[in-house]
């Protein structure tokens, strides 16, 4: 294969990217500074942002021979950079704090995030399958480090050997299941492969290497069989990490399953049925085992898998009339959009309150109006969002949107199992909303209130800007439905 | 246009009002429920300009009509405008939060926090006006929703009992039949392209095939009827009731429980026409089991909270049958209905409270008897709103039943000999009706004058139900006020139903 020409322009964010891992643990080196590194990380996600705009619609690393390209940047793959871009640079201010208290050390973070991040611009722009499980490990081998890099926490290790193993796992399943789609097919690139799949019946072989795929996308978006990993992963790293597990992991998980399923459309017939089983399963359960969650993060951890079970539903339900295309993607990266700026929202808020309380149990969340009134109804409002419960109208409007799929195609039954998961995920959400602004028992009423609590500066701004965020794709929701259609 | 201004600031008033005490500091304790007051009465200000700038005649059309493009991707648009079937509710809306307004003044709710309870009453206004004007599905749905989490707080936070338990069956049941209603509503919308209420009420809904209609209708008749709420779907209804602090009670039994039968009126009537016809017996026959039901259970029940509850399943029952005739006189009734109920219960909610309040309870056997003694004007208020509701001629609890009566013996769909079944059942339940009333007066009213004189009504109080009272005395002698209003619009539904008969 001789590479024809390399389109540096193109390929920018992702290098930006990488580049500014190096950048920062040079810069800690020389500086002795754990938040210069962080400055020069977010320095490069701001740099790569405008680049991935640009690149939209671009396409390089072509080969000679049959002109089929390895990295297409296509309206789709700018949405979801956008989402890694904007959540690295949310999650490193959230970490800054972790850093000046020397909890993390600040150029190896940065380095690993930065890196992980790297590998998440790259994957929905990937145009072969080789591609594609090269940048899913490049997202997954720099996060087990992530987990481990929490100082003096013993779970630490353990929640980053669980991750690793689950992924080596997943990984191993799916690139035998990639052998076996070239073996059926003889080729590797997704637009070939999406040739093969429209002219020929799917073969045992074929369909066996499908699924097979399909494990390691199950595990990046930590779907219902391959979930288990994620609450002791999240509860075992720092909040921010985990933050970062539960949204950027995702997006480059979903990104993968976009490419994946576009590739097969023409065996949808085949996959459709798995996501519908994972789809459903992920929403029971994530859900159900939240509701006995009295850790906040790992409460949002199961939320998290709850959340992704949503999002699965749109291509769960293709089939018959309703096919790959704009209706079903649009549902996938709008509520993806909107629980990426809601789920890190609430995970910065869990961040503060942790950093400065040393508070992991809900029961630590009563009364929080009385000692931070902002984080309270920040947390709160996020609460509402994820929910899908007004005010947190676009958490509502997302699952709306996801709804249309399986009504329009007839899948009942998944739209059913949407609508009670919908309602049990309620109960936990409000029930932790409540906590909130409960009165403390022990506090008299004419006592002091509590001492304040008030975040580093960096991550208040963290939570401000999920804050605004949200609050902006509530009043206009075209701003997180139509992302693509602008892109 | 030049009233087009009006009714988004409708909304806006108190969605602001919302914002300035969640914004106003600590200080802001002291002047929270005054400033409720001033709110609401803008409010209310500005409903007797809409009710002014309102057309009667012409009130088949939808009137001040604001329009925005708001999330394309949805369908959805910003649509909002009254006709005479909105109207009055708007009306009503808007009076009963007033009424809870002033009541508050002097009686927030143990555990105080003024500040944040005036907040959630002005955020629940919004969700509830918003139902009441919203011409696009989706929006109906989302400000249907919007009331859910502020209601949820009163209850749970400013409640009694078994409040926590009761806020969240409240909300948990709702919220499952508004999904349901979503699905319906979705169903509609795949089908049609088109969320607009007026597009699909004036034939696009009806050119559904009629397997679609059904689907859609049952799956949007389900989730209105929890919100009702319809026999058997009324469980979470007393608990929330016997919950709920008194200005929560009045809001829910005289507002929300009429966003469901305003939403069968409103949508399911004119767009799934087909699916109706079909449909109505049936809802009659649950729509008298309830009224029956409620009559029982209320006799049954030891609490003055809980004997109201269950009095409004029967109530509602009777709003259910008008609906379920299809006929002009019925849905007539059923709108009657709704005021009339809205306008009793709030006021039985607002007396009950009282009496709760100086008497720490409302549970039959720890409260004193002989209240016509002790306090007279508290006990003829208690009196004057339970006759009235238990169809009092010349009160306005009377015109909502009878015409629904009318409507059962000339129902629009076939099937005449059930429906006039279905009328001898229901009137038993009328009778039934002052059964239950008759006691509350006896175990409450009368008895030996006691001791202790317990405080007689507040000029507070008085300023905040003698709204109520007048309407129910107007309203009963001369019905035509209301039914004029709603009549043309009533026609142009029932209209759009009998255009699929043969």
């Amino acid at each position: 294969m001789t590479i024809q020409s390399i389109d540096l322009l193109t390929l920018s964010p992702t290098v930006v990217v990488a580049l500014g891992a190096l950048l920062a643990l040079v810069a800690e080196l020389v500086t002795g500074r754990g938040q210069v590194a962080i400055g020069v990380g977010l320095g490069a996600l701001v740099a790569a942002t405008p680049l991935a705009v640009l690149a939209s619609g671009q396409q390089t690393l072509c080969n000679g021979v049959d002109a089929s390209c390895a990295y297409v940047v296509s309206p789709l793959a700018v949405a979801l950079q956008l989402i890694v871009l904007t959540s690295t640079a949310v999650v490193l201010l959230m970490a800054s704090a972790d850093v000046a208290a020397h909890t993390v050390p600040g150029g190896e973070f940065t380095f690993l995030i930065l890196s992980s991040a790297s590998g998440a611009v790259l994957v929905p722009a990937t145009n072969d399958l080789v591609t594609l499980i090269v940048a899913l490990e490049v997202v997954s081998l720099p996060t087990f480090a992530l987990v481990a890099l929490r100082r003096g926490e013993p779970r630490a290790a353990e929640a980053a050997l669980k991750a690793f193993i689950y992924s080596i796992v997943s990984v191993a399943v799916s690139l035998y299941g990639i052998s076996l789609l070239y073996g059926t097919t003889g080729v590797v690139a997704f637009d070939q492969l999406a040739a093969a799949a429209t002219l020929t019946e799917p073969t045992p072989l074929g369909t066996a290497g499908l699924v097979m795929l399909l494990a390691v996308i199950g595990f990046k978006v930590a779907a219902v069989p391959f979930h288990a990993w994620a609450p002791d992963t999240y509860q075992g790293a720092t909040v921010p990490v985990a933050a970062y597990l539960s949204v950027v992991s995702k997006a480059a998980g979903f990104g993968a399953l976009l490419l994946v399923t576009w590739t097969f459309a023409g065996w949808s017939e085949i996959w459709a049925p798995v996501i519908a089983v994972l789809a459903g399963l992920t929403m029971l359960v994530g859900n159900v085992v939240a509701l006995k969650q009295r850790h906040a993060v790992r409460l949002l951890a199961w939320s998290s898998i709850a959340q992704a079970g949503y999002i699965l539903v749109p291509l769960a339900a293709v089939s018959g009339s309703v096919v790959w295309g704009p209706g079903v993607t649009g549902a996938v990266i709008g509520y993806l959009v909107a629980y990426t700026a809601m789920n890190l929202g609430a995970f910065g808020v869990v961040a503060i309150v942790a950093r400065r309380t040393g508070a992991a149990s809900l029961a630590d969340y009563r009364g929080l109006v009385r000692r931070s009134p902002w984080l309270a109804v920040a947390l709160a409002f996020f609460l509402a969002s994820l929910a899908g419960l007004p005010p947190g109208l676009i958490g509502l409007l997302v699952k709306v949107r996801v709804l249309i799929v399986p009504v329009d195609a007839g899948v009942w039954w998944l739209a059913a199992v949407m609508a009670v998961a919908t309602v049990i995920g309620l109960a936990y959400y409000l029930a932790w909303a409540a906590l909130l602004f409960r009165r403390l028992d022990t506090a008299d009423d004419g006592g002091p209130p509590e001492q304040l609590l008030i975040g580093s500066w960096t991550s208040t701004v963290a939570v401000a800007v999920c804050l605004a965020l949200t609050l902006a794709f509530s009043l206009a929701p075209s701003l997180a439905l139509g992302l693509v259609d602008r892109l | 246009m030049t009233s087009s201004w009006l009714l988004p600031a409708l909304l806006l008033v108190p969605l602001l009002g919302a914002l300035v005490m969640l914004l106003a500091g600590r200080g802001a304790e002291r002047w929270a429920t005054w400033f409720g007051v001033g709110v609401q009465s803008l409010g209310l200000l500005l409903t007797l300009v809409v009710l002014s700038q309102f057309s009667q005649t012409e009130s088949g059309r939808i009137q001040m009509v604001v329009e925005a493009d708001w999330i394309p991707e949805l369908l959805v648009s910003f649509r909002i405008g009254v006709d005479g079937i909105s109207v009055p509710l708007v009306a009503l809306t808007s009076l009963l939060g007033w009424c809870a307004a002033v009541y508050t003044v002097r009686r927030v709710p143990e555990p105080g926090r003024a500040r944040a309870f005036v907040g959630l009453l002005l955020l629940l206004q919004v969700g509830m006006l918003g139902t009441f004007m919203a011409l696009d599905l989706i929006l109906f749905f989302l400000f249907f929703e919007v009331v859910l989490a502020p209601m949820w707080f009163l209850i749970a936070f400013w409640g009694s009992g078994q409040r926590r338990r009761s806020a969240n069956t409240f909300i948990l049941y709702t919220v499952l039949g508004s999904v349901v209603m979503l699905l319906g509503f979705l169903v509609v919308i795949v089908d049609t392209g088109s969320a607009d209420m007026v597009v699909l009420a004036n034939g696009l809904g009806a050119q559904m095939s009629t397997g679609t209609q059904l689907t859609a209708a049952l799956l949007i008749l389900g989730g209105l009827a929890v919100k009702t709420p319809m026999w058997p779907l009324h469980t979470w209804l007393p608990d929330a009731h016997t919950a709920a602090p008194t200005v929560g009670s009045v809001l829910l039994a005289g507002v929300l429980l009429k966003m469901g039968t305003y939403g069968m009126v409103r949508i399911v009537v004119p767009t799934l026409p087909d699916a109706m016809v079909s449909i109505a017996p049936y809802l009659a026959a649950f729509a008298v089991v309830g009224i029956l039901y409620g009559a029982m259970a209320s006799y049954g029940q030891d609490d003055l909270k809980r004997v109201i509850a269950f009095s409004s399943v029967g109530h509602m029952g009777f709003v259910l049958l008008g609906i379920s005739t299809l006929s002009v006189v019925g849905i007539n009734a059923a709108l009657f209905g709704n005021i009339a109920h809205g306008l009793i219960t709030g006021l039985l909610f607002f007396v009950v409270g009282s009496i709760k309040q100086r008497t720490g309870s409302t549970v039959f056997a720890e409260l004193p008897r002989g209240l016509y003694a002790s306090a007279p004007r508290l006990g003829f208020l208690l009196g004057f709103a339970a006759v009235a509701s238990l169809g009092m001629p010349g009160l306005a609890g009377f015109w909502g039943e009878f015409l629904a009566l009318v409507g059962a013996y000339h129902p629009l769909v076939p099937g005449r000999f059930f429906y006039r079944a279905m009328l001898v059942l229901a009137a038993i339940g009328m009778v039934l009706a002052a059964a239950y009333f008759l006691k509350v007066l006896r175990r409450v009213g009368q008895g030996p004058t006691p001791e202790a004189q317990l405080a007689d009504v507040a000029t507070d109080e008085w300023l905040s139900w003698t709204p109520l009272v007048s309407l129910v005395v107007v309203l009963g002698v001369a019905p035509f006020l209301l039914l004029r209003v709603t009549e043309p619009a009533v026609r142009m539904v029932v209209e759009s139903v009998a255009g699929t008969l043969p």
